[in-house]
């Protein structure tokens, strides 16, 4: 199907479902019980599940495959934003302009940066493109205020021209994004019994987008290009006395992973038209890293889950307060439940970035090959378990 | 004229003369064998002559044209390959995809941007790799993860792919060590017959004599940097300058 191997279909497949279904499948806990806290289908963040996760499968086409660890990846996602912005000001409130726009101007940005930085290899790589992603950075909040709007972060006014569109809505506001006079903000909300289920239509282009990238990554992993990236990861030396010239292949790779950021930024600047430079800073662009360790680096869904992970570990666990810990422990004695809250306290709440750490080094200690390596681990278990019930039998009857 | 010349190459590596004057001339469709201790400076003259190592003085001309100041790449893409005495492969990819990369790099240079096809469909290509797997008896491991394979295995995949781009030159840096004694026989086998094919000139270091009487037809004796005599393999095992600074040591 669609060129792809049997396995790469079903794996595709089973992204497509599982986004189209995301406001079913994160929804899962009545929106009046308890747990609903721990519901995650509410239109901003699913957007951010997938653009995240556009973000992290570019990211992994160069790390992943080629082994340079870029910390400056998130440089290009706040570029792509800026430039989407500007379209939102200048053309109009469409986003399929804002979103190409900011595709290319990552993918230039990253051209500039992929050539300086990969003349090195190793930690000094990674260095450089933090170097300049800090650059980028400090020159978005204080230099470039005429383009960025500094520490304000840019923002669409009523004033702005949008030669295509309307500088004022009809309403006297600021025009709302939109994909050919769809919405980006309009939201269908449907009340099955006591769950709320709600279908965005952002949440939908980010969605096929992701599977538009997702499955551009599996092309890439299967083509020669990948092949050759791989090749770069596993012994440059060889490469060379083959006759190959790895430069312009991890450059290629950069170019493409910094688009996939750019797209990323589009996307989030197509959401909610503001950028700031904070979206270029160096814990941006750590974020992502972690992101694609986590999942698995070098897999093709693996970044997906880590992008899934660590945002609904950023927005879930985030708000678990005192109150809702003394919710939990009620049922036990007062001491007992006030010892449980305190103990778990510093892992809920502002302290989710503790748990986060913590299970990172968890999966990167006994799970080197991340959530994915942890998946397949799980699935070998249970095939054994099956095949052990399976031969029994099988061994006295004869096959058909 | 050789297709290989090299000419009055120096290479110091701070105080150690590791080359000195080495002159050597390799004839077209030849075996020529480079024989020495541990140390002569062998490795050391291959890599001057793909782009390893730069001489500090002395030229090198392949074929009529200069390597000296080109990058590897651009010298393998000359018609230069090299089997390297510590195996160089890419130990994270299977055999398969190991063969596949030589032979993508034959048909497309230094760099092509083939990013949306499917490495499965390059069907002449595959088979290309394949037939040259049989060659070296390695069909039944193209699946095998490169890295876990024996020293021996690891040379003989490294020997197809460097095969498999059809060099002008073969260079040849200890190819049996490490090997099986049944392993070493199937090498002499597998070179004499690509030598038969003919178009292919080979440069052979080898510490076993009994792939070195088997190929070459020429031998160089390397010792401390210099070459001290080259003649034909007759000529060299009764040479006495030979037997006393090296057969003489290892026999
Ligand atoms: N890159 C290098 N840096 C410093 N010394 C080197 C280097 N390569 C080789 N040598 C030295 O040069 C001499 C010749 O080495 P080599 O060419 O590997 O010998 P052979 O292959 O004949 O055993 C040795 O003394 C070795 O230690
Ligand atoms: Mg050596």
């Amino acid at each position: 199907m669609f060129g792809l191997e049997k396995k790469d279909a079903t794996l595709l497949l089973i992204v497509a479902v599982l986004t189209m279904c995301a406001p079913f499948i994160l929804n899962p806990f009545p929106s009046d019980s308890g747990l609903a806290q721990f519901n995650a289908g509410y239109p901003d963040l699913m957007q951010r599940f997938v653009i995240f996760g556009i973000f992290a499968i570019g990211f992994n086409i160069l790390f992943g495959l080629t082994g340079y660890l870029s910390f400056g990846h998130a440089a290009f996602l706040g570029v792509g934003s800026y430039s989407a912005v500007w379209m939102f000001k200048l053309l109009s409130m469409n986003v399929i302009p804002a979103i190409l726009l900011s595709v290319i101007v990552a993918g230039a940005f990253a051209l500039i940066i992929g050539f300086v930085s990969l003349r090195r290899s190793g930690i000094y790589f990674s260095i450089l493109t933090l170097a300049f992603a800090q650059m980028s950075f400090a020159l978005a909040y204080s230099v470039l205020t005429p383009i960025t709007n500094g520490e304000t972060g840019l923002q669409l006014s009523l004033n702005d021209p949008r030669i295509l569109g309307t500088s004022i809505s009809a309403d006297g506001g600021i025009p709302v994004t939109q994909l050919f006079g769809i919405e980006m903000r309009s939201t269908y909300a449907m009340d099955v019994g006591p769950w709320l289920f709600q279908f965005n239509a952002g949440y939908y282009l980010c969605a096929i987008l992701l599977l538009l990238a997702f499955y551009l990554s599996i092309r890439i992993f299967r083509s020669p290009f990948g092949l050759m990236l791989r090749a770069v990861k596993s012994n440059q030396q060889r490469m060379n006395y083959t006759g190959l010239n790895a430069r312009p292949y991890t450059l290629a790779a950069f170019v493409i992973s910094g688009m996939y950021a750019g797209l990323a930024g589009g996307l989030l600047a197509s959401m909610d038209p503001l950028a700031g430079a904070e979206r270029m800073q160096w814990t941006a662009s750590g974020e992502v890293v972690l992101m694609t360790i986590l999942g698995g680096a070098g897999t093709l869904i693996g970044p997906v889950l880590g992008a899934g992970f660590i945002k609904y570990f950023e927005n879930i666990f985030s708000k678990i307060n005192d109150n809702v810990l003394h919710q939990w422990f009620a049922f036990m004695p007062d001491g007992l439940e006030d010892f449980m809250v305190t103990i778990v306290h510093p892992f809920v709440g502002k302290g989710w970035s503790l748990t986060l750490g913590l299970m990172f080094m968890a999966v990167v200690i006994f799970l080197p090959g991340g959530l994915v390596e942890g998946g397949q681990k799980i699935g070998k278990l249970f095939r054994r378990k099956k095949a052990a019930e399976d031969t029994s039998p099988a061994a006295k009857t004869p096959a058909e | 004229m050789g297709i290989l010349e090299v000419k009055d190459v120096n290479k110091r590596f701070g105080g150690l003369q590791a080359l000195g004057n080495v002159n050597l001339s390799v004839a077209d469709n030849t075996v020529h064998a480079i024989i020495g201790p541990n140390g002569a400076g062998k490795s050391t003259l291959l890599n001057c002559l793909v782009g390893k190592l730069i001489p500090d003085t002395g030229s090198v001309m392949f074929a009529g044209q200069s390597v000296l100041g080109r990058k590897p790449f651009e010298i393998n893409q000359m018609g230069i390959s090299r089997v390297f005495q510590t195996p160089e492969i890419f130990g994270d990819l299977t055999v398969m995809e190991n063969m596949m990369i030589p032979c993508l790099a034959k048909r497309d240079g230094s760099f092509r941007m083939h990013a949306i096809e499917s490495v499965l469909d390059e069907k002449a290509l595959r088979e290309k790799a394949e037939s040259m797997l049989e060659e070296v008896k390695m069909l039944d491991k193209r699946n095998m993860h490169a890295a876990s394979m024996s020293r021996g295995d690891k040379r003989r995949l490294e020997m197809a792919m460097c095969l498999v781009q059809e060099p002008r030159l073969l260079l040849l840096d200890e190819p049996t060590a490490g090997m099986a004694r049944a392993d070493t026989n199937n090498t002499i086998d597998l070179l004499k017959e690509i030598k038969a094919r003919g178009n292919i000139t080979m440069c052979i270091i080898e510490h076993d004599m009994h792939v070195v009487f088997s190929l070459a037809d020429r031998i160089t004796v390397l010792a401390q940097g210099t070459p001290l005599v080259e003649d034909t393999p007759e000529n060299i095992k009764g040479h006495p300058k030979v037997r006393e600074a090296y057969l003489g040591e290892s026999a």
